[in-house]
């Protein structure tokens, strides 16, 4: 496999190695550091890093001006789009903004409902939905046209196309038809929801096999350090299409308050160990929420440290 | 059928305060249907309205009608007569029949009586539920007969999306009710119908056009125009 695009999470794939990326979230004020400080810890230790965009639906610093940080401190950034606060004009003219700055991997979601954030009463606008938005991007690079139909001479977006995937939300049956079908739109990566329950996301990549699936698109394994066993009770009950199972929260529970962070870290290199056998797995999305200080520790004790370079 | 429900008595209260003489005027449509406009509910919130004035010490006359509609014109000219006798209006239509109301009484101060919903149906009675956005471009062949505009919060095309959990919609923890998920609905029913394949193919592009741009829609039929 040859990467076509310049970015570099692509190449470090199509060389056959197992990729490792990671996430920013933004502050809530317009500091211009917090990104390039958080950013600046993790980037020798992951090929490519998601910056978030409005996850949650809490406002944030916006997901392209971030990434245009991290490409001018040199890394490789991930711009993650939803669909939620833009529509087809302005999905499409923030592309065209990211292209001009040498961004080549997009993340394309439909994004958190409005009324889980610091804004509930706003309008959403959701005019495409995640596939509908990587069939756009994807139209914009190979094709070299907008979806209004308008033919660019030059300065097409060069991008690295990912999606997300969530193995846990129901109907699970339909889970890998969806996968099928953000393929068959254009995706290339996929980073997946935090995968606690191993055996659910087994089957399900049982089923992506069975398909083809593995041999055209990426699949990243999503996983997430559990800081303290409140956090998992949290993410367990309060959000939605997260599966922890019971034995995480018992494993949490069962050590002193002050040596959870360790064995959070601890299940979540168990976990890295497990996935990494699994027929498919090309790699790790490491999701250290407000926690990116651990990236390079996970990275490092997983066996997956110094990241190859490729050009 | 078109849904409202009554505004909060206060509200109507401060539109109306500074008036001597005021029409309630009912809508015998779809609001009667859902018990918010009909000749019922303007009897209602007349009583409510002369015990609240007349506990003030103000002097308030109050007349009641209800309109077989407040969405045709003929209906509407029937006001015509008395119109100038009162100093205001307050409709308990819905949005249309207030606004149609007040294009027609130009001169007139009209009032929203009821909040206009959604297009939806009746559960049970006293309990109504939404179906139709009226996007004016139904996809419903390909749905199953279940409308992901109108049932799926985030109004995807290619759902469910990843929060969809057990059946719900990810927005039930947030909002604290059981908001059934519209693709596991749509997931169902095309399932029993034989028709899974559909989940393979991305949907046609949507075409917000006809859903909401360049002014009111308007529907104009040469074949049934005088």
């Amino acid at each position: 496999m040859n990467a076509k695009t310049p970015s570099n999470l692509e190449k470090i794939l199509a060389a056959g190695h197992l990729a490792v990326t990671s996430e920013c979230g933004p502050p809530r004020n317009g500091n211009a550091d917090t990104v390039p400080k958080k950013a600046g810890m993790i980037r020798d230790y992951v090929d490519s890093i998601n910056i978030t965009d409005n996850q949650t639906a809490v406002v944030r610093q916006c997901s392209l001006a971030a990434c245009i940080r991290l490409k001018l401190m040199g890394i490789d950034p991930v711009l993650q789009m939803v669909t939620r606060d833009r529509n087809r004009i302005a999905i499409q003219s923030d592309l065209l903004g990211a292209t001009s700055f040498g961004i080549y991997n997009i993340l394309c979601l439909t994004g958190d409902h409005q009324r889980f954030g610091d804004h509930p009463n706003s309008a959403n606008v959701f005019d495409l939905d995640s596939t509908k938005l990587i069939q756009t991007v994807k139209m914009m690079r190979d094709e070299g046209r907008l979806l209004g139909g308008y033919e660019m001479n030059e300065g097409r977006p060069q991008m690295f196309i990912g999606a997300a995937e969530n193995p846990f939300a129901d109907p699970f049956e339909i889970r890998v038809f969806r996968l099928a079908k953000k393929v068959a739109a254009g995706a290339q990566f996929i980073q997946t929801q935090c995968i606690y329950n191993m055996e659910k996301f087994k089957l399900w990549m049982q089923g992506v096999c069975d398909m083809g699936l593995h041999e055209q698109v990426a699949i990243l394994a999503g996983v997430t350090p559990m800081k303290n066993v409140g956090m998992a009770r949290y993410m367990k009950n309060r959000v939605p299409g997260i599966d922890v199972p019971d034995a995480i929260v018992k494993r949490l529970a069962g050590v002193p308050k002050e040596k959870q962070a360790e064995e959070g870290i601890n299940i979540c290199l168990e976990q890295i160990a497990e996935l990494r056998e699994v027929e498919g797995v090309r790699g790790f999305h490491i999701m250290a929420i407000e926690w990116e200080e651990k990236v390079p520790e996970i990275v490092e004790r997983a066996g997956l440290y110094p990241r190859p370079k490729v050009d | 059928m078109i849904m409202a429900k009554a505004k909060p008595i206060d509200e109507i209260i401060n539109m109306i305060a500074n008036f001597d003489k005021i029409l309630l005027a009912g809508c015998n449509g779809c609001v009667a249907v859902c018990e918010a406009g009909g000749l019922k509910e303007v009897q209602t919130l007349a009583s409510a309205l002369r015990i609240y004035f007349s506990q003030q010490g103000k002097r308030m006359e109050i007349d009641e009608i209800s309109l077989t509609r407040q969405c045709d014109k003929e209906y509407l000219q029937e006001l015509k007569d008395k119109m100038d006798t009162y100093d205001a209006v307050v409709s308990l239509a819905c949005g249309a029949g207030v606004q149609f109301l007040a294009e027609m009484y130009t001169q007139k101060p009209i009032f929203p009586a009821v909040d206009t919903c959604f297009i939806g149906v009746t559960l049970e009675q006293g309990v109504w539920s939404e179906r139709c956005l009226a996007c004016g471009q139904c996809v419903l062949a390909t749905t199953g007969g279940i409308c992901p505009v109108a049932r799926c919060s985030k109004r995807m095309l290619n759902g469910p999306c990843g929060g969809s959990e057990k059946g719900k919609c990810e927005l039930s923890v947030v909002l604290n009710k059981e908001i059934p998920c519209g693709w596991q609905l749509i997931y169902d029913r095309l399932k029993s119908l034989g028709q899974l394949d559909r989940f393979k193919v991305p949907a046609e592009d949507k075409d917000w056009t006809v859903n909401r741009d360049g002014g009111p829609r308007d529907i104009v039929r040469e074949d049934v125009r005088p």
